[in-house]
């Protein structure tokens, strides 16, 4: 179980990691998102893994940690706000430079189109 | 603590004198006098204690884990400046009353001056070393400020800038020096630091404490190399002049000095630092003083001249140098103080300060000229003035230096030497500006006398010139041996303050001093000529040139370091925090704890499996966008059952409804942005990213695995033991939230309400322009809202809206509360604008959101607040049963309330972040067809 546990954590980190390093702004917010998810299930794991231990009195006999949960309760809810604010922002300089690179200019890749795209234009057509 | 009221009462002034600028100049200046009375009325009746070398110490604790109290000390010397400042400073507000207009802003500069006032008066009183930094900053800002009063004038501006740079290094020099001799002594207290002098002397660091000590006091008194911003601080209005650059901003340093005297003076490293650096300063500012044609000009750099003066007599060593240095400091200040203002009253009066136009005004203003005539007099060191006497001590201390040899000339010929250059620069002030033929094109003619009160603070100096000249035991005495004690610590030599001391060789210095003074000033041209064949160094434009080259080095830095390129800082970011991380990590390596390891079930297995599958699947595919969004889904999903099987129903509930409002948003915006990500140019950047994730993926791993299988403590036992019998519920992680840990929850909903009124912020009035086409070309579709899934959602919203109530109320003791029901119902809510358009929806919601989110952040706050009405600290809940017919036995906790305030919050703010992005829609993008039909 730790084991398992500890891998999802780690893909879940590597995920976020390499997007939140890419260079434009979607792809870094959901790298922000995964990220999150990551923090969030590593503290949660820090009250240890425990099986049918929810924290209600009487429920059963031994608890599981009820503090980091809580706590991860409240980060959920902030990071979607965070997140939110990240997407409007990234909106926000998209609408402003015209541009969603997080440097706010183009480097010099191009646009193309998608695998299949220019078929599916004649189709449409 | 009468002594900390003596230092404030100028700053209060300073709040206050502004409120009577409407009053007119007198109002103001009446009103700007009243602080200093004030403190010459509590500093008079200590006098008693003073005068035998007493001390008064008033301390007060204010940060005594780090030494700083805000502890004040009166002893000879402080109240000897603390005269000078108080007393002068009368006669200047008394003397700007005149000199300002009417329609300049009197206010400020009142405000200004007593700000100053209260700084300096800091500085002498404050017995904490670090206390007194403080001040010292102070007054740099409030002199930078009063420099640049005229601040539409270039020069003013950066005069003002330049003697902030000097004097504000300077200080950064003199804390460096303080911290070192704080930690030396172990105490910033004066008290100890004075007690301790040999074991500063001793110690290793000495010569670096006295060096940054000395960087500060000769910076700020003007001293040779730093000398060059006084003169162009005379950009100030003259009582600016004539009390900062004059009489008391300038002596700081020296101050300084003479207080630290016990603590640092009498060494090898003293004597050839200060005496030296006062002997260049005395000299170069002489010559100087003598080629101005500025009156101002010609006064500033006497005043450099007079500053190395005492500064030499301090460096000297022998108590009867300090002595003589002591008494310098209230001469120098009471003639030049005079002096300035004199100069600025023929400023005022003919509109010119250049000495090639001023001639002959003792035929226009015989009244003023008289009292300018006696202090240059005074300042040239004119028997029967004070100005002579502790020049003659000066002289006769240049004699009684042991040096070796041919060394122990220097000192007297170059006291005579700037002896004459002072007579002769004084002799230029009284014969170029009032006999010397007639003015020439002055800008005011005929210039006449000042207004009558305008001279009476020149009055007053002069005629303190005079007594102090006359009788300077009776006059000046009884203070000067205060602060002599005070600066000697308690061993006052035996000096005479005679006017007259027979026919010795000081005399005669002064006799040669005269005659060549007098002979320099005949050939005054000679000198001229000399001088102009070399190059006029011009400090400013050397000063500017400096500062410039030094911006540009910073912002080259700068430059380099921040390209502006925000995915390299991310790199940077995240490499720091590996390279941070990696010792630990390393070391750890994979570790299994003493908890052991647990089997895995096989659902878990799978579902795990599905999890790291998507997310690595969600950056295989990142670069199209919505396919990554579909799979970032399911990871979120994932997550949710994550928290459900490791006995998480609470976390399960929240991530599952975050989950669903994450991706609409997502959804929403990606309707704005690109819907491929184009290729990053150089790949090799994706292979070094790649390696950064998988090192951060690793240690990640390793870390968690060492982590759950090692034993821990926790402090949740106390929550859970408590959670029925103090919180009243069963459900510990919401009762953590509402009560145990109410504040936390409150202050994350006010988190949560300031990213939504930012999101509404940044999305005000701001129009996105909506792609043409989706993303593989298709043209948007204009169908109407589908009606099975419109019909479905409005009969849905009364069930979901129940449902939420239903987890909110049972949230206490069972899953669910605030946060989990506010996220249900802004779903419910949310699902209708889907279904049915913004339109639709938001003709039928009359409310706004933002009303919500402040509702929920009031009940939260009430809530907490009520507790504080029956005397119990912020946030404390208290519950009850009630018997409610056919419910049965029901349960109500004053927390229901705070959990209310969070449902509001969250709903207010998930709403209103969606609401703002979706409102934008219908702008952006064609109207459907019914919609269009609606319209028309």
């Amino acid at each position: 179980m730790e084991i398992t546990f500890a891998l999802v954590i780690g893909s879940l980190t590597f995920s976020g990691v390499y997007l939140m390093l890419r260079a434009r702004t979607f792809p870094v917010v959901m790298g922000l998102t995964m990220l999150s998810y990551g923090v969030n299930l590593f503290l949660f794991s820090s009250g240890r893994l425990v099986s049918g231990g929810q924290p209600i009195i009487g429920s059963t006999d031994t608890y599981a940690d009820p503090l980091p949960q809580a706590l991860v309760l409240t980060a959920i809810v902030i990071g979607f706000a965070m997140t939110a604010f990240l997407v409007v922002l990234s909106l926000r300089a998209k609408a402003d430079t015209d541009e969603d690179h997080v440097d706010g200019r183009d480097h010099g890749e191009r646009p193309e189109d998608p695998p299949g795209a220019e078929r599916l234009r004649e189709e449409s057509n | 603590m009468t002594l900390s009221l003596v230092v404030l009462l100028p700053f209060l002034g300073a709040i206050a004198a502004p409120l009577f600028a409407q009053a007119g100049r007198t109002a103001i200046a009446i009103a700007s006098s009243v602080p200093a009375l004030i403190a010459l009325a509590i500093l008079f009746p200590k006098w008693g204690t003073l005068a035998d070398g007493g001390v008064i110490v008033q301390s007060l604790e204010w940060l005594p884990q780090l030494g700083i109290n805000l502890s004040f000390r009166l002893d000879g010397l402080s109240l000897m400046f603390a005269l000078l400042i108080l007393v002068i400073g009368l006669l200047i507000i008394l003397y700007a009353r005149y000199y300002l207009k009417p329609q300049e802003n009197i206010g400020k500069f009142y405000a200004l001056l007593l700000c100053f006032k209260g700084s300096m008066l800091g500085i002498v009183l404050s017995s904490n070393l670090l206390v007194m930094m403080v001040f010292w900053e102070l007054t740099s800002l409030t002199s930078f400020l009063l420099i640049s009063f005229w601040d539409h004038k270039q020069d003013a501006r950066r005069g003002a800038r330049m003697a902030l740079a000097v004097t504000g290094g300077g200080g950064l020099a003199l804390l460096a020096g303080i911290l070192m001799i704080g930690q030396i002594v172990g105490s910033y207290e004066l008290d100890d630091v004075l007690a301790a002098g040999d074991q500063i002397k001793a110690h290793a660091l000495y010569p670096y404490a006295l060096t940054l000590v000395l960087l500060g006091a000769f910076t700020k008194s003007a001293q040779f190399p730093f000398h060059f911003w006084l003169p162009h601080a005379m950009q100030a209005p003259t009582p600016v002049s004539a009390y900062l650059h004059s009489a008391t901003m300038v002596k700081a340093g020296i101050f300084l000095m003479a207080r630290l005297y016990p603590a640092l003076a009498g060494t090898e490293q003293w004597f050839f630092m200060v005496s030296f650096t006062g002997m260049i300063t005395l000299l170069v500012g002489a010559y100087v003083a003598l080629l101005k044609h500025d009156l101002k000009g010609l006064l500033a750099h006497s005043t450099v001249s007079h500053l190395g003066l005492i500064t030499l007599l301090l460096g000297m060593g022998t108590k009867l140098a300090a002595v003589a240095a002591l008494f310098h400091i209230i001469n120098h200040a009471i003639f030049k103080a005079s002096l300035f203002m004199a100069a600025g009253i023929i400023d005022h009066e003919t509109g010119s300060r250049d000495m090639r136009q001023l001639n002959g005004l003792w035929h226009y203003m015989p009244h003023t000229a008289t009292l300018a005539m006696v202090a240059a007099a005074s300042m040239a060191g004119v028997p029967l003035l004070n100005g002579f006497l502790s020049k003659e001590m000066f002289f006769a201390e240049s004699l009684s230096l042991n040096l070796p040899g041919i060394w122990a000339w220097v000192p007297p010929i170059v006291a005579t030497l700037a002896g004459i250059f002072a007579v002769a620069y004084s002799a230029r002030f009284i014969h170029d500006v009032f006999f010397n033929g007639k003015p020439r094109n002055l800008p005011i003619y005929p210039p006449h006398e000042p207004p009558r009160y305008m001279k009476i603070p020149v009055e007053i100096l002069v005629v303190a010139c005079i007594l102090v000249g006359l009788f300077p035991a009776f006059s000046v005495g009884p203070l000067l041996h205060a602060a002599a004690s005070a600066t000697l610590g308690g061993q006052v030599p035996d000096y005479g303050l005679e006017v007259f001391h027979g026919f010795n060789l000081p005399l005669m210095m002064s006799v040669a001093a005269f005659v060549g003074g007098l002979i320099m000033y005949s050939q005054r041209q000679r000198f001229f000529d000399f001088h102009a064949r070399f190059r006029e160094m011009d400090e400013k434009a050397i000063f500017e040139r400096a500062i410039t080259w030094v911006v540009d080095r910073a912002n080259g830095l700068t430059g380099r370091l921040e390209n502006g390129s925000l995915q390299r800082y991310t790199m940077l970011l995240m490499v720091s925090a590996l390279v941070v991380a990696a010792a630990p990590i390393a070391s750890l390596g994979i570790s299994i704890g003493s908890n052991g390891l647990t089997p895995v079930d096989l659902p878990t297995a799978i579902a795990a499996g599905i999890l790291i599958f998507s997310a690595f699947a969600t950056v295989y595919v990142h670069r199209e966008r919505l396919t990554a969004l579909i799979l970032l889904s399911v990871v979120g999903l994932m997550v949710a059952l994550t928290f459900a099987r490791l006995s998480a129903p609470d976390l399960a509930m929240t991530q599952l409804s975050v989950e669903v409002v994450t991706i609409v948003l997502m959804m929403l915006a990606l309707f704005y942005l690109p819907p491929w990500t184009p290729r990053e140019i150089p790949r090799t950047r994706l292979a070094r990213d790649l390696l950064i994730a998988g090192v951060a993926g690793i240690g990640m791993t390793v870390v968690t695995l060492a982590m759950l299988t090692s034993p821990f403590s926790s402090i949740s036992d106390y929550f859970l033991e408590n959670s029925k019998p103090g919180g009243g519920g069963t459900n510990v992680v919401n009762v953590i939230l509402v009560d145990f840990r109410g504040f936390d929850t409150l202050g994350e909903i006010t988190v949560l309400a300031i990213a939504a009124l930012g999101i509404f912020a940044m999305l005000r009035n701001r129009n996105l322009q909506a792609p043409p086409t989706d993303g593989q070309g298709h043209p948007w579709a204009f169908d109407a809202h589908p009606t099975m899934l419109k019909q479905m959602s409005r009969a849905l919203l009364p069930l979901a809206l129940m449902v939420s109530v239903y987890i909110f109320l049972r949230g206490h003791n069972m899953p669910g509360g605030g946060f989990i029901a506010g996220l249900l119902t802004a779903i419910a809510l949310l699902i209708q604008y889907i279904a049915s358009g913004v339109h639709w929806a938001q003709a039928r919601t009359k409310f706004r959101y933002h009303g919500v989110l402040a509702l929920g952040l009031l009940f939260a706050t009430v809530a907490g607040t009520g507790s504080l009405l029956f005397g119990y600290p912020f946030l404390t809940s208290t519950f009850t049963y009630l018997d409610w017919p056919l419910v049965g036995k029901f349960e109500v906790a004053s927390a229901l309330v705070f959990d209310l305030g969070v449902y509001l919050a969250v709903v207010g703010a998930t709403l209103l972040i969606l609401v703002s992005l979706g409102k934008l829609t219908p702008e952006g993008r064609p109207l459907t067809r019914t919609e269009a039909r609606e319209e028309s």
